[in-house]
């Protein structure tokens, strides 16, 4: 004990871990530890640095969108994303789907103890990568962690503020009949990705999730002065489902035409194998836009010259009826397209 | 998408429907015996294309449908023991039992998994030797084959946490039962293709002659169900009975032989009850002598059928003869939906219920 020297350093240092222990949420050195050398490089915002209790920014002109979201996919890396870009571009496409320019984002980490510290890193620079390609800065976040068995290995919550600049009311009540129904691309990578590495199916060419952040296209939308009415990404349940929310929050029927839809063969293929219909499988990058009829092919055209809407499609329009989707098939004949009862699940034969 | 867009090609589709039309002489029912072949009837609107004339009426080929309560309640069961992992595909795990369902007894603690296959739950069993791995084995011929290679596969490894819990059914017993049923409307049949591509199509020769029916081996695709009809209709007009082929894309004779061989040697015919029907002799498959130590029913105690209360409103039984439309039950789309579903055909990703929900809910009328 005589040579015994105080320190109030912390003596297991972060580095002497490789994986998140109870103790990075204690509030105590590790987790100031695990913050200073995971999280702040990371996302290094000059808001977040202060590690003050809220983030302090100057608002511009405009009106406020504000949006949260968690995020609890498995597995955390998938083909074509990770959690973590996941997490940016959901929340980005959320405020970007009522017309604002996404600003700001807060991040939430649930962390399982066990986690790899070099799985988290991943995640954070990833986050930060899909940040900045989106514009937007991580200006303040909280970590906690539950024990193992308790979590999946990270969820992440984020919520964003964005900024209305315009004078469009972008909302499902806009709709109106005879609006243009468009999407930006094929659908059902995202879902199909994601399944396939979570299930270990191997499809003879590999399939890549769709995130992306969308936000740059639909500012293109805005600066090219199309009358937009709605927009609503294409996440869970699918391109079906988005439809059928917009149809009943507007009390119109909406008319599309299976063969306007794009889905690449991959994506086909896999569904047919499973038993899914591509219309219900979830997206990342996707969005559907109701336009005025007037602006149909403006709208196209700039979602077609962008690289996020190179596939884009119109595939129906607005029609007066009841509240519901209705798909003209490529045989012609009409048929509903309805909600799910709940996530397809794969058939027996 | 090759091997799918040329089989559903408008203008093909167009020359069948012509020729149904041209053909047809006066009203017929033609029953599809796979719920596969009644959603995609229901989902690309073929029925819309046909002349009213013509009935397709929806047979009991759905493996989820016919699956007795009391066979859920087994499974829930095994899946409420603490030792116990019950693996099954994942449409099973919606299916009401007497008292809830298996996503209720996931929720409550139990563990039931979705699997894609019987081999994952090998997978599974090997990898948890303290746990008994069970597998739900449901459905027709098409997938006995696979089960019948997991147990086989199991008794190699000497695995003895691993067993069936097995539910399958055959069509050919089920097609004479309907057949020689007074109340019986059926005048041909569109085979299923995938339960012929396993078991070929000579079988169904004797029930043809028999009944003096016809049967069409058909496929999945829109065209293939288009030309089974034309074909069925062909031989109904010219007083045929005879078993046709044009599935010759994936059907043979004799079928798949390899497949043939490892279910005769894992599993034997016997009774079977069907949800709706009743017991069919000889229309189930149960595990040979040989196999009978992976039989989990016998694994736990539960050879005695668990008493199964059926949902009285539900018509299920003549739905899956092929004697009414989902339609034509007064619980349809009412009483009874995809969320709070009365019985089996409701729930199915198969079940003919299920398929007129989803596609025809809002239509006034259906075939």
């Amino acid at each position: 004990m005589d040579n015994f020297v105080f320190s109030s350093s912390c003596p297991l240092p972060i580095q002497r871990y490789s994986h998140i222990t109870l103790a990075h949420g204690g509030g105590g050195t590790l987790m100031r530890s695990l913050i200073d050398s995971v999280i702040l490089p990371a996302f290094g915002d000059k808001n977040l640095d202060q590690l003050h209790d809220s983030a302090v920014m100057q608002f511009p002109q405009g009106r406020l969108a504000f949006t949260t979201d968690s995020y609890v996919v498995h597995p955390l890396f998938f083909p074509g994303g990770d959690i973590g870009s996941l997490a940016v571009h959901g929340t980005v496409n959320d405020l970007a789907m009522s017309g604002a320019q996404p600003l700001w984002l807060s991040v939430g980490f649930i962390l399982e103890e066990g986690l790899p510290l070099e799985t988290l890193q991943r995640i954070v620079h990833s986050m930060r990568r899909a940040a900045d390609q989106t514009g937007t800065a991580i200006v303040t976040g909280d970590t906690k962690v539950v024990d193992k068995g308790k979590g999946d290995g990270v969820f992440i919550n984020t919520a964003g503020i964005g900024v209305i600049e315009h004078a469009l009311e972008i909302n499902p009540q806009q709709v109106k009949v005879g609006d243009a129904v468009l999407i930006n691309g094929d659908i059902g990578r995202h879902g199909i990705a994601v399944m396939a590495a979570r299930e270990g199916l191997e499809f003879e060419s590999g399939i890549k999730s769709d995130s992306a952040p969308l936000a740059d296209l639909v500012m293109a939308l805005i600066a090219g002065g199309v009358e937009i009415h709605c927009l609503r990404d294409l996440t869970r349940g699918g391109l079906a489902s988005a439809l059928n929310e917009i149809a009943h929050a507007s009390q119109t029927m909406i008319a599309i035409d299976e063969r306007a839809i794009p889905v690449c063969d991959n994506v086909k293929g896999a569904c047919e194998m499973l038993g899914f219909d591509p219309l219900y499988v979830a997206n990342e990058g996707r969005f559907a836009a109701f336009v005025a009829p007037k602006d149909k092919e403006k709208a196209f055209s700039i979602l077609s010259s962008h690289p996020l809407g190179a596939g884009a499609s119109i595939i129906g329009e607005v029609k007066t009826g009841a509240p519901a989707v209705v798909m003209k098939s490529q045989l012609g004949a009409m048929r509903i397209v309805d909600l799910l009862s709940g996530e397809q699940l794969p058939r027996i034969c | 998408m090759k091997f799918v867009d040329e089989y559903r090609d408008p203008a093909a589709a167009r020359h069948f429907v012509r020729a149904i039309k041209s053909t047809l002489t006066r009203p017929r029912s033609i029953m599809e015996i796979c719920g596969g072949q009644t959603h995609a009837i229901v989902k690309f609107g073929l029925d819309q294309l046909l002349p009213s004339s013509l009935t397709l009426v929806h047979g009991p080929g759905c493996p989820v449908c016919v699956t007795p309560v009391e066979m859920i309640n087994k499974a829930i069961e095994i899946a409420l023991q603490p030792d116990a992992i019950l693996c099954s595909f994942g449409d099973m795990l919606r299916v009401p039992g007497s008292q809830r369902d298996l996503f209720s007894v996931k929720a409550q603690g139990g563990d039931a998994r979705i699997v894609y296959s019987p081999l994952d739950a090998l997978k599974i069993a090997r990898a948890n030797p303290n746990k008994q791995v069970v597998f739900f084995a449901v459905g027709f011929e098409t997938t006995a084959p696979n089960n019948a290679m997991a147990v086989y596969q199991a008794k190699r490894e000497n695995l003895e946490n691993f067993s069936l819990l097995v539910a399958h059914v055959c069509v050919p017993p089920a097609m004479e039962a309907i057949l020689s049923s007074l109340d019986n409307q059926v005048e041909g049949f569109l085979a299923a293709g995938h339960v012929c591509a396993v078991m070929g199509y000579r079988e169904y020769e004797p029930i043809a002659q028999k009944y003096h029916t016809p049967i069409v081996v058909t496929g999945f695709e829109p065209l293939d169900i288009l030309q089974g009809i034309a074909l069925c209709i062909k031989q109904l007009e010219e007083g045929r009975a005879e078993v046709e082929n044009p599935y010759v894309r994936a059907v043979r004779p004799d079928g798949n032989l390899a497949a043939k061989k490892i279910l005769a040697q894992v599993f034997c015919p016997g009774p079977r009850v069907w949800r709706g029907i009743g017991e069919i002799p000889d229309s189930g498959l149960h595990l040979t002598e040989e196999y009978s130590f992976f039989d989990a029913e016998m694994r736990f105690g539960l050879a005695e059928a668990l008493r199964a209360n059926a949902a009285s409103e539900c018509i299920s039984g003549s739905i899956l003869r092929g004697i009414k439309k989902p339609h034509e039950c007064p619980a349809f789309g009412v009483r009874c939906t995809p969320e709070q579903p009365l019985g089996a055909p409701m729930v199915s990703n198969e079940g003919a219920c299920a398929a007129y929900y989803r596609y025809r809910r809002h239509a006034t009328k259906g075939n």
